[in-house]
C-alpha cells in the first residue's frame, strides 16, 4: 500500500514539476514579481524605483520604505529579473535575496549615493529609524 | 511613486491598492534593534474594535484590515502602549519601547492644511478639511475666505450672495465640479455655490489657469473641484450646530451606517434658517434676506477592494427659499404689486449620480471609471415687478479608461463624454418680456497624455473634440508643463483653449434687482441671439521652498494671462441699462499674485499674499476697466495651533485680513446728482477671525467674527427711497453691507 502511495505521489509530483517548468517556459505580459532591496529613505524610494522603472520592460515599480519590499510589473519578454537587479545595483542599492544572501553593489556604485543614504552604515540606519517612529 | 499610482486612480477611487485586507507587521524592541529580532506575544489590536492579533515567535502579526480602520494599538507587558496611524496596507514595522525609558518626545510631522505640491505638473494646490475648518462657517462659497488664490465678493445688496473669481474672473469662467462632475453652472450658477454646505466637503482641488480636457472644454481661467465626505472614510456620526448674532441658524447632521461588507450609507442633513430681519444701515431693507434651505443628501458607496470595484450613487434635494426687500414687505399681500418692494427666490434642486470605477487587480495603474449625473434645477423668483423663472435639466456623463503606455513615467486617460442641458427661461423685466427655451448637448471624445521622467521634467497634455448642437464643432487644447531645475524650486507653465455658451441671465441675477432696462445685441448667435464665449489661457508660475532657521516656507509667484476672441460683454455703463453683446475688439484679464507662506514656530504659521489685477474690455464707449474689480489686493492668514494633546484637545486661533484696492464703479454720470456715485471707492480693510477650542477627538467648539472691523458700504442700495423709481439700483456693491457678525458654534463627532 505505502508503496502504491509513494508511486503515486511521486507521480504527482513530477506531473507539478513538469508543470511548473511549462508555466516558466511562458512569459508573462504583466509578471507580478516582489523582492528586497536596502535603502533607508524616500531619497533611496526614489532613486530604487527610477532605478527600476528605467528598466526596458518594467511597467510599474514601488518601493516600501520601511518593509524595504520591491513590488514590480515587468513585461518577461523584455526583461528579466537580473537585468533589473543590475540596474538597482548600479545605482548604488543591494538586494538582498535571502537572510544572509546579498547581491552587493559595487563600492564605487554606493559611494554615489546621497549621504544621508549610506544604509550600510548602522548610525544612519539608526537615525532614519528615529525618524520613522516619529511619523 | 505612490503619488503615480495615486493620480492614475484619482478621478475616482484613490481607495484601492494591492487587493488585500490584511495588514502585516513586526513588533521589535527598540532596546535591541540591531539583531531585528521580534517580539512574540505582542498584542496589536484596532482602536474601539474587537479585532486584534498576536505577534508570533519572530514578531510577526496579521491582522484583518479595513479601510476604517485608522488607529492600531500594540501593547506588550513592561512596555508602552503605542497607537500608530494606519493608512495603508504597507507592512509595519514598529519599535516598542520600555515602560521605564524616559518620556521620548514625539514629534508629528503634521501636514498642512493647504498643500502646494512640487511635484504636481499642474498649478493645482489640495485645500482639506482642517483649512475648511477655519472659517467655521457655511458653505462652499465661503470656504475661500482663507485661501489667497480664489476673491470673494458680493454680487448685489439684497441676497447677500458670494461670488468667487479667480485670475480677475468671476465664476462662469471658472469650472467648479464636484467629484469631477460640473455642477456650479447653468440655472445654479448664481446660487449654486450656497448650496454645498460646508460640512459635505472633504478637500478641494483649486487648479490655476486651463484644467483638464477629461472634465470638459468649459474651464477657462481655473477649475475648482469639491470632494464630498464619503460613507466609508466619514465619521459614523457628526452634528455641527452654528448660530450667528446676525440671525442666522444652520444646523448639520451626518449619519454614516456600514450595511454589509461592501456597502456603506450615508445620510447627510442640512438646514439653515434666517428669520430676524435686519436693517443695519437704515435703508428701509433688509441687509440680508430672510431664508429657509433644507438640503438632504444621500450617498452609497460600494467597495470590493479584492476584486477592484468602487461605486458611488447619491440622491439630493435641496429647497432653499430666500425673502429680500423693504422691512415692511408680506409677500402674501405685497408681491408683485407697488404697496411695498419685496423679492422671493425659491428654488428646487433634485441630483442623481453614481459612478463605477474598477482598477485591474492586477494592474494597478490601469483603470475605467463612469459616471452618469442627472439634475433638475428650478427656480421662481420675482424682485418687485420684475420676474424671472428658470428651470433647467442637465444630463453628464464620461467614460474614462487610465493606463500606461511602456511603464508608469508614461500615462494617458482617454473617453467620451455626453452632456445635455435643457434650459426654459421667463424674463420679464420692465418692458423686455420673452420666453428663452434651448436645448444644448454635445458628444465628445478625450485623450490626455502626462509625462514624467521622475526627475526634474513631467507635463501634461490633452486635446478633445465636441460636437454641440450650439456651439457647433471644436478642438479644446490643453498643456501643463512643469520643470525642477534645482532642489525645491519648480517653474511651471500652462496653456488652454476654453469655450462655453453663457447664461446671461442666470449669472447675471443681480441686475433683475434695479430699475435697469435690458437690451441684447441679436447677432443671430444660437445663445440669445450671441455667439458662444472663447477665451484662451496661458499662465507661468514659479515656486520655491525654503528652510530658514530650521523652519519651513515656500514663495510662489505666478501671472496668468486670459485673452478673450469672444465674449458675451456685459455692459452696465448707462445706469438705467444692461447690454448684453458679442466683443468687438479685446478683453483681457492678467494677474499677477505673490505668495508667500512661512512657518513662524511650531504650529504658528504665516500666509500672505499681493495680488495685481489688470482686466478691461472694450466696451462699445471704449476700452475701460472692468467695474468693482480692485486692481490690488493684499492677504495675509495667520493660525496658530497648540500642542495637540493625548485625548486630542488643543486651541486653535486663526485671523486672516484682507486690504482691497479701490475699485472703478460702473458710470453713474447720467442719474440725477443725488444717485450719482463717485468715479472710484476707497480702499478698504477687513478683518476675519476665529477660536477653536477642542476638548477631545469627539467635542469642539468655535466662535468667530466676520468684519471685525464693521466696514460698510455707506449706501449700497441707489435711490432706496423709490424703489419703484427710475433710478432704484443694488448692483453697485463694492464692499460689505452687513457689518461685524459673530458667530459660535459646536462640532460633534463619533467615529
Amino acid at each position: 500500500m505505502k508503496k502504491i502511495v509513494f508511486i503515486f505521489s511521486l507521480f504527482l509530483l513530477g506531473f507539478s514539476t513538469q508543470a511548473q517548468t511549462q508555466k516558466e517556459v511562458k512569459k508573462k505580459r504583466n509578471a507580478k514579481v516582489t523582492f528586497t532591496v536596502d535603502g533607508i529613505c524616500g531619497m533611496c524610494k526614489k532613486r530604487i524605483e527610477t532605478a527600476a522603472l528605467k528598466t526596458k520592460g518594467v511597467k510599474f515599480a514601488i518601493w516600501d520604505v520601511k518593509s524595504h519590499q520591491m513590488n514590480l510589473i515587468m513585461d518577461e519578454r523584455k526583461t528579466d529579473l537580473s537585468t533589473i537587479h543590475k540596474n538597482i545595483m548600479a545605482v548604488g542599492h543591494d538586494i538582498i535575496l535571502d537572510e544572509d544572501k546579498k547581491l552587493m553593489a559595487s563600492d564605487k556604485a554606493y559611494e554615489s549615493v546621497h549621504p544621508c543614504c549610506k544604509y550600510r552604515d548602522s548610525k544612519i540606519v539608526e537615525d532614519h529609524n528615529g525618524e520613522l517612529k516619529k511619523q | 511613486m505612490k503619488k503615480y499610482i495615486f493620480s492614475s486612480c484619482l478621478l475616482l477611487f484613490p481607495i484601492l491598492f494591492f487587493a488585500q485586507s490584511n495588514l502585516k507587521g513586526m513588533i521589535m524592541d527598540k532596546q535591541n534593534p540591531e539583531n531585528n529580532s521580534g517580539i512574540s506575544g505582542a498584542t496589536v489590536n484596532w482602536l474601539d474594535t474587537s479585532i486584534g492579533a498576536v505577534s508570533n515567535e519572530k514578531g510577526w502579526f496579521t491582522i484583518p484590515y479595513k479601510p476604517e480602520y485608522k488607529k492600531l494599538v500594540v501593547s506588550y507587558i513592561g512596555y508602552k502602549t503605542d497607537t500608530i496611524t494606519v493608512t495603508s496596507l504597507k507592512t509595519i514595522r514598529h519599535f516598542i519601547t520600555p515602560e521605564s525609558e524616559l518620556e521620548e518626545i514625539t514629534v508629528k510631522s503634521k501636514k498642512r492644511a493647504t498643500q502646494r505640491s512640487l511635484f504636481a505638473t499642474a498649478n493645482m494646490f489640495t485645500v482639506n478639511n482642517d483649512e475648511l475648518l477655519k472659517a467655521a462657517c457655511c458653505n462652499l462659497a465661503e470656504s475661500f475666505e482663507t485661501n489667497p488664490s480664489i476673491d470673494v465678493s458680493f454680487s448685489d445688496a439684497l441676497t447677500g450672495t458670494r461670488q468667487i473669481q479667480m485670475l480677475g474672473l468671476k465664476s462662469p469662467y471658472l469650472l467648479i465640479t464636484q467629484e469631477n462632475v460640473p455642477s456650479v453652472r447653468g440655472a445654479a450658477q448664481a446660487f449654486g455655490l450656497t448650496f454645498t454646505p460646508g460640512t459635505w466637503v472633504e478637500s478641494i482641488q483649486i487648479t490655476k489657469g486651463a484644467g483638464s480636457v477629461v472634465n470638459g472644454y468649459e474651464s477657462i481661467s481655473g477649475q475648482i473641484n469639491a470632494e464630498l465626505v464619503k460613507p466609508f472614510s466619514d465619521n459614523k456620526f457628526f452634528l455641527n450646530a452654528y448660530s450667528s448674532l446676525n440671525g442666522r441658524l444652520e444646523l448639520n447632521t451626518h449619519f454614516n451606517e456600514k450595511i454589509s461588507d461592501k456597502w456603506q450609507s450615508g445620510l447627510y442633513i442640512h438646514g439653515n434658517y434666517r428669520g430676524e430681519k435686519f436693517d443695519n444701515n437704515n435703508d428701509n431693507f433688509l441687509d440680508a434676506p430672510l431664508a429657509k434651505q433644507i438640503n438632504v443628501m444621500n450617498r452609497w458607496q460600494y467597495t470590493d477592494a479584492q476584486n477592484g470595484w468602487v461605486s458611488f450613487i447619491n440622491f439630493r434635494y435641496l429647497k432653499d427659499e430666500k425673502q429680500t426687500g423693504e422691512l415692511n414687505f408680506n409677500p402674501e399681500t405685497d408681491k408683485r404689486t407697488t404697496n411695498a418692494w419685496g423679492s422671493e427666490i425659491d428654488t428646487k434642486r433634485f441630483e442623481t449620480s453614481a459612478k463605477l470605477g474598477y482598477v485591474f487587480p492586477e494592474l494597478p495603474f490601469q483603470s475605467f471609471g463612469f459616471q452618469l449625473a442627472y439634475s433638475n434645477h428650478q427656480q421662481d423668483s420675482y424682485f418687485g415687478l420684475n420676474v424671472y423663472d428658470i428651470q433647467h435639466e442637465s444630463v453628464y456623463s464620461n467614460l474614462l479608461f487610465n493606463s500606461i503606455i511602456g511603464d508608469t513615467r508614461n500615462k494617458f486617460k482617454t473617453g467620451i463624454s455626453f452632456t445635455y442641458d435643457n434650459y426654459d427661461e421667463l424674463v420679464e423685466v420692465g418692458t423686455f418680456d420673452e420666453n428663452f427655451k434651448r436645448k444644448e448637448q454635445s458628444v465628445g471624445a478625450f485623450f490626455e497624455y502626462a509625462f514624467d521622467n521622475l526627475d526634474d521634467f513631467s507635463f501634461t497634455t490633452g486635446l478633445r473634440v465636441d460636437a454641440h448642437n450650439l456651439l457647433g464643432n471644436f478642438i479644446t487644447p490643453r498643456l501643463h508643463l512643469r520643470y525642477a531645475p534645482w532642489e525645491n524650486g519648480v517653474f511651471r507653465a500652462s496653456a488652454g483653449r476654453g469655450k462655453r455658451s453663457a447664461n446671461i441671465f442666470a449669472e447675471n441675477q443681480q441686475f433683475f434687482v434695479s430699475s435697469r432696462q435690458i437690451n441684447i445685441d441679436n447677432v443671430g448667435g444660437n445663445i440669445y441671439g450671441l455667439n458662444p464665449e472663447i477665451a484662451w489661457n496661458y499662465g507661468v508660475s514659479y515656486m520655491q521652498k525654503f528652510n530658514i532657521f530650521d523652519k519651513k516656507g515656500d514663495l510662489t509667484f505666478d501671472f496668468y494671462r486670459t485673452d478673450f476672441s469672444n465674449q458675451v460683454v456685459v455692459d452696465w455703463e448707462n445706469p438705467q441699462g444692461i447690454s448684453f453683446y458679442d466683443l468687438d475688439g479685446k478683453s483681457v484679464a492678467n494677474s499677477f499674485q505673490v505668495e508667500l507662506y512661512y512657518q513662524l514656530a511650531e504650529g504658528f504659521n504665516l500666509r500672505t499674499a499681493y495680488k495685481y489685477f489688470d482686466v478691461s474690455t472694450d466696451y462699445k464707449s471704449g476700452n475701460l476697466q472692468k467695474p468693482i474689480q480692485p486692481k490690488n489686493r493684499f492677504f495675509a492668514n495667520l493660525s496658530y495651533e497648540t500642542i495637540l494633546q493625548e485625548n486630542g484637545a488643543q486651541w486653535k486661533f486663526d485671523a486672516t485680513f484682507n486690504s482691497i484696492g479701490k475699485q472703478r464703479l460702473p458710470d453713474t454720470r447720467s442719474n440725477p446728482s443725488q444717485y450719482q456715485l463717485a468715479e472710484f471707492s476707497n480702499p478698504y480693510q477687513l478683518l476675519n477671525s476665529q477660536v477653536t477650542r477642542v476638548f477631545s477627538e469627539k467635542f469642539e467648539v468655535y466662535l468667530g467674527a466676520e468684519n471685525l472691523t464693521n466696514v460698510q458700504q455707506k449706501n449700497p442700495i441707489l435711490a432706496s427711497d423709490n424703489p419703484f423709481g427710475a433710478n432704484f439700483d443694488t448692483t453697485i456693491v463694492y464692499s460689505p453691507i452687513f457689518g461685524r457678525a459673530i458667530y459660535a458654534g459646536l462640532r460633534f463627532k463619533i467615529k
